[in-house]
């Protein structure tokens, strides 16, 4: 039988433009080509004209979900080359911001999961439920969604007392919530038949394509850049880092439910030992790094995000490359795709929480 | 009985046992290594790039490249490719980034592709390509991937490029 060529986008899937070219041997998928760029914004290039303040909301764009976590190792690039001390109330501020957008980020990967595989009350459910984290984020940034919280030198501001209490009630009502997200979503039997066994990328294959994040883990490496190398106060909370050895679509899945549960635990661990002082460094305006290069990274929700900054002492990076997980895993789209049905494309395909705009930059 | 007290800021010892043994066995082919906690970087000699990266995989178990960085330096006529690459398989290093880069000459920027060495740079190859124009050799797909097909200014990382726009 000949071969169909099919292209399956670059429609909005709820994440951004983006397009598969699938070519097909009746409707057994042979090859799934990614091809991005429809949101390319040429973020490294912007950067380049504009100053280390002025970088901060543009470089949390990308991921907006996880603003917080993309400007962790900006911010830290900064503060690497400028020999910086962060505060140790902004360093557990840090923290607790890049927890929520975690759990922001993870719910919304499951509401589109539930529009992908047609499962509505899964999309309502997440998105309903993120509320409360937003409203917490809000709280303490003032914004719902875009923060820009992270400075060079700290935060922006100190989280209001009533945080504490507000963000108790949202997490014990959240881990009553997630045994009931397993029963309807991931001991469905529906959502088993197109996820278990489906679109499986070894432990080799992960580590040969570089892949991070959840998608890694599922593949059984226990890699995470907040415990492989530990920054901000990491190292002094206690969390797990959930880990299968299955690869398939709903061990991906099953990573995102656990890893909501460890980012609870460290956000109530986070409230209850934070010390008091200031949250940030007074600056005076004065962000201008020495000429330099750093390579900084921190493990956003979708994996490791590393910017290599370098410096020629100006008031703009000279070159500022920004590697994200989305971009890394799209190396993992065409492995974990051949052999199967195009009906179960969706389900493969979002497994791995691609986000366009983040891999395009 | 008293301890003896830990030194704060140890120098990096890890990391100069490891940048030691690459420039003893690299000794012909490094221009330049440097050592900061958890970063190395190696310079080497553009024609070299293939030997040391083999050294990389099979000799340090350097299984992964993070990114592929490409910096213009039109003052040098030059422009630098940096591969940051990493390790899984090694736990005791899963902290380090070790930074192979390399310097070509900004009008003919050819370059043997490490696609072979490490797949994992297909991709960030393939940006570098269509944003600094530099040429993979043996690349299995050296075509644009972010940019427009009909792209046809120079490449826009590079520093004359101006956004027309601003």
């Amino acid at each position: 039988m000949s071969e169909l060529t099919v292209t399956v986008g670059p429609q909005h899937p709820g994440s951004g433009h983006f397009a598969l070219i699938v070519k097909l041997d009746g409707d057994k998928i042979v090859e799934v080509i990614p091809d991005p760029g429809y949101v390319h914004r040429g973020d490294e290039k912007v950067s380049e004209n504009k100053n280390y303040i002025q970088n901060i909301p543009h470089f949390e764009r990308p991921a907006i979900l996880d603003a917080s976590n993309m400007l962790f190792p900006y911010v830290h690039a900064v503060e690497d080359l400028m020999k910086l001390e962060v505060p140790v109330r902004g360093q557990y501020i840090r923290v607790i911001m890049a927890e929520l957008n975690r759990i922001i980020s993870h719910l919304y990967y499951f509401a589109i999961y539930g529009i992908f595989v047609g499962h509505s009350t899964m999309f309502m459910w997440p998105v309903a439920d993120r509320e409360h984290f937003i409203d917490l984020a809000q709280m303490i940034s003032g914004q719902r969604v875009g923060f820009a919280f992270l400075l060079p030198g700290g935060v922006r501001n100190d989280i209001p007392e009533a945080v504490k209490e507000r963000a108790n009630e949202a997490c014990n009502y959240f881990e009553k919530r997630l045994i009931e997200y397993e029963r309807i979503f991931m001991n469905n039997p529906i959502f088993e038949k197109r996820a278990k066994g489906m679109g499986i990328l070894s432990k080799e294959d992960a580590i040969k394509l570089g892949v991070v994040g959840p998608t890694l883990r599922a593949s059984g490496i226990k890699s995470d850049i907040r415990k492989d190398e530990p920054y901000a106060v990491y190292d002094k909370l206690d969390f797990e880092i959930p880990v299968s050895k299955d690869g398939d679509s709903w061990a991906r899945a099953w990573i995102h439910i656990e890893e909501m549960r460890q980012s609870m635990s460290i956000i109530k661990q986070a409230l209850k030992d934070i010390p008091s002082g200031p949250v940030k460094l007074n600056l005076r305006g004065q962000v201008r790094p020495p000429p330099g290069e750093t390579f900084t990274r921190a493990e956003s929700s979708r994996g490791a995000v590393s910017f290599y900054l370098i410096s020629n002492g100006g008031m703009t990076p000279y070159r500022l490359r920004m590697i994200t997980p989305s971009f890394r895993n799209l190396r993992a789209i065409s492995h974990i795709t051949k052999g199967l049905l195009l009906a179960d494309l969706p389900p493969a395909f979002w497994s791995l929480d691609y986000w366009p705009v983040e891999a395009d930059r | 009985m008293s301890e003896t007290p830990k030194i704060k800021h140890e120098p990096p010892k890890r990391e100069k046992k490891i940048a030691d043994n690459i420039t003893v066995k690299l000794r012909k082919d490094i221009l330049e290594i440097e050592i900061k906690p958890k970063r190395i970087k190696v310079k080497v000699k553009p024609e070299s790039i293939k030997k040391a990266a083999n050294f990389f995989k099979n000799k340090l178990n350097i299984d992964h490249v993070a990114s592929v960085s490409g910096i213009d330096y039109p003052n040098d006529n030059e422009i630098e490719i940096v591969y940051h690459t990493g390790t899984y398989k090694h736990k005791d290093l899963s902290d380090l980034v070790i930074a192979l880069a390399f310097r070509i000459s900004r009008e003919t920027p050819k370059t043997p592709s490490l696609t072979e060495i490490w797949p994992s740079t297909e991709f960030d190859e393939r940006e570098t390509y269509e944003m600094l124009g530099v040429i993979f050799e043996g690349h299995p797909k050296l075509e644009k991937l972010f940019l427009p097909e009909d792209w046809d200014d120079i490449p826009p990382l590079r520093k004359d490029f101006k956004n027309p726009r601003r």
